[in-house]
């Protein structure tokens, strides 16, 4: 039989539950509880609810071990339960719409608004700027207020599920394509109109915060 | 003789093709042609770095710390596993 291939944390994982080594498993909680509510947020109307999905499926987690093969790495694994359980309560809550309707096809929605450019009829140069981006002129550092964060928190709340899913597993969480695809069950293109609508929108609400005169 | 290269690129297609241009999968002629509309663009150009600057901020969202109840919790299930 071929070895499991061992990621960090299915070591972790594995000293864990076979070892019973208590410290393994709550670095991985640590390493993983913040994530997790993060997506489970997507889904759940209120953190208590999301710290309630969560444990639960750390819970399930513990029971469901022997299905663990090491096919995929723990994380995916992890997070697989989470959005089963997740949508499921979703679903039952009808809080939001149905996952499987939801937009994920390259759609009209433009991440510019089209007023921005000259039209396509313009002799010298069509669908160039006419209201051009400014630079928001501080390096990285200082663009990291408190105030900032804050905008790009409201941003990722407003975004439609599946742009949220993919915006915080990619971005937030620093996830590659390939995992997110796996834990989603999406393919890359969707994940990759996904991804690009869910940033333009970001993009465009923290322009409006830094550069207020071009609304 | 060389044929001439033109940035046939507009800024509002531009705008559209900046996360799969990040992602790094284009095929080279389809990436020439980005790397060209942005030599000659300092709008886009700077369009390109907001949009790096919104990756870099949503990479910077505070942690929070572990809810010790919850912990606690866990680790009751862990120890009764």
């Amino acid at each position: 039989m071929e070895p499991a291939r061992l990621h960090g944390d299915d070591d972790l994982f594995k000293r864990a539950l076979e070892d019973r080594d208590e410290r393994a498993f709550v670095e991985l909680v640590h390493q993983y509880q913040d994530p997790l509510i993060r997506l489970a947020l997507v889904y759940c109307g209120t953190r208590a609810v999301a710290e309630e999905v969560v444990q639960d499926t750390w819970l399930g987690a513990l029971r469901g071990i022997e299905r663990f093969e090491g096919r995929s790495s723990f994380k995916t694994w992890l997070f697989r339960i989470l959005v089963n359980r997740a949508r499921t309560h979703a679903a039952r809550e009808a809080r939001t719409i149905p996952f499987s309707s939801l937009e994920t096809a390259a759609g009209s929605e433009p991440s510019v608004r089209a007023d921005r450019f000259l039209g396509a009829d313009h002799p010298d140069w069509p669908e160039h700027w006419s209201v051009p981006p400014r630079s928001w002129g501080s390096p990285e550092s200082e663009l990291l207020s408190k105030e900032t964060l804050d905008i790009v928190l409201r941003a990722i709340a407003a975004l439609v599920p599946a742009q949220r899913e993919v915006i915080t597993l990619r971005d937030v969480d620093g996830w590659d394509s390939g995992e997110v695809c796996n834990v989603l069950g999406i393919t890359e293109t969707n994940q990759r109109v996904l991804l690009h609508r869910a940033r333009a929108k970001v993009r465009a609400a923290l322009e409006r915060h830094f550069d207020p005169d071009l609304e | 003789m060389m044929p001439t290269i033109v940035d046939d690129l507009a800024c509002k297609e531009f705008v559209e093709l900046v996360t799969e241009y990040l992602e790094g999968g284009m095929p080279a002629p389809a990436r020439a042609r980005v790397d060209l509309h942005l030599a000659g663009c300092p709008f886009c150009t700077i369009y390109l770095e907001q949009m790096r600057q919104t990756i870099a901020l949503l990479g910077h969202l505070p942690q929070s710390e572990v809810n010790p109840r919850a912990l606690d919790a866990l680790l009751d299930a862990f120890r009764g596993r």
